[in-house]
């Protein structure tokens, strides 16, 4: 089961992703357990996790913090298929990076993408899932890390 | 002009392969040398062994976590049929044992994301030296 001392390799991937990619630091706010179900906000990415731990991965944006990220890291396209691309890295790119701490057999896979649907959020026995919030600007999201 | 000079003013030819649109456009947006021409940019491994035929590159910048065809598998084919290719894998997955199996397969580059643009041009200006 993840541990909370785990989560921070979670909160440093958020934190190190803004630092660099929208070149403005996010603050991350406490993490918590998450009970019942989860908030989501327009975009969600997932990765799917397996090998040595199993469970998900994913990032919840709303659009206009998407939007806003788009535009720092000098993007003009802001379509629905940018949202969704977006949202599918940010949650590849902390997740591959949880791997300097986790080790090669922390296994991802390509992201899943989900906007405007509740998307199904498997929960393998044994998980429990935290919500790192993120505040960023003016905007707040979500990295829920769920892991055995 | 020559066919030596000719040669020695060719651009180095970029491929750019990446899931991600954004990573894509960002990586040809952010490139700094004059002397560099993108010639191709491609999802996966498989649009990327074929551009590669059709394009000849002399530099391509790798995603790993890729469907269809990963980025390791496409490194192995890649540099098979064009062994003097260079390659900068860009890619998430941030573990030792990660660049060290790219290496192996025929990488010779390894930049984490995210990146900056500064990294971005030190890391392939390394392999066009």
């Amino acid at each position: 089961m993840l541990r909370e001392e785990e989560l921070k390799t979670f909160v440093d991937g958020t934190t190190r992703y803004f630092e660099v990619a929208a070149q403005q630091p996010a603050t991350i706010g406490s993490p918590y357990l998450l009970e019942g179900e989860p908030a989501m906000h327009d975009y969600t990415g997932m990765i799917n996790i397996s090998g040595k731990r199993e469970g998900v991965v994913y990032f919840t944006a709303p659009r206009a913090m998407l939007t806003v990220l788009l535009m720092k890291m000098q993007e003009s396209d802001f379509s629905h298929e940018s949202m969704r691309d977006l949202v599918g890295e940010v949650a590849n790119t902390i997740s591959g990076n949880a791997r300097r701490d986790f080790g090669h057999d922390f296994v991802i896979s390509v992201p899943s993408v989900f906007a405007g649907e509740k998307p199904q959020i498997p929960q393998p026995p044994g998980t429990r899932a935290f919500v790192i919030p993120i505040h960023w600007r003016s905007h707040s999201a979500k990295l829920v890390v769920s892991l055995t | 002009m020559s066919t030596d000079n000719a040669r020695e003013r060719r651009p180095v030819r970029l491929l750019i392969v990446d899931d991600s649109n954004i990573v894509r456009r960002r990586i040809e947006r952010s490139q700094q040398f004059d002397d560099l021409q993108v010639v191709g940019t491609a999802a996966n491994g498989i649009e990327a062994l074929e551009l590669a035929r059709r394009t000849d590159p002399d530099l391509v910048t790798m995603d790993l976590t890729m469907p269809q065809m990963d980025g390791i598998e496409c490194i192995t084919q890649l540099v098979k049929f064009k062994p003097t290719v260079r390659i900068l894998v860009i890619s998430a997955l941030a573990d030792k044992a990660t660049a060290v199996e790219a290496m192996e397969c025929g990488a010779n580059g390894f930049l984490n994301k995210p990146f900056s643009d500064r990294q971005l041009n030190e890391a392939i200006a390394e392999l066009m030296a």
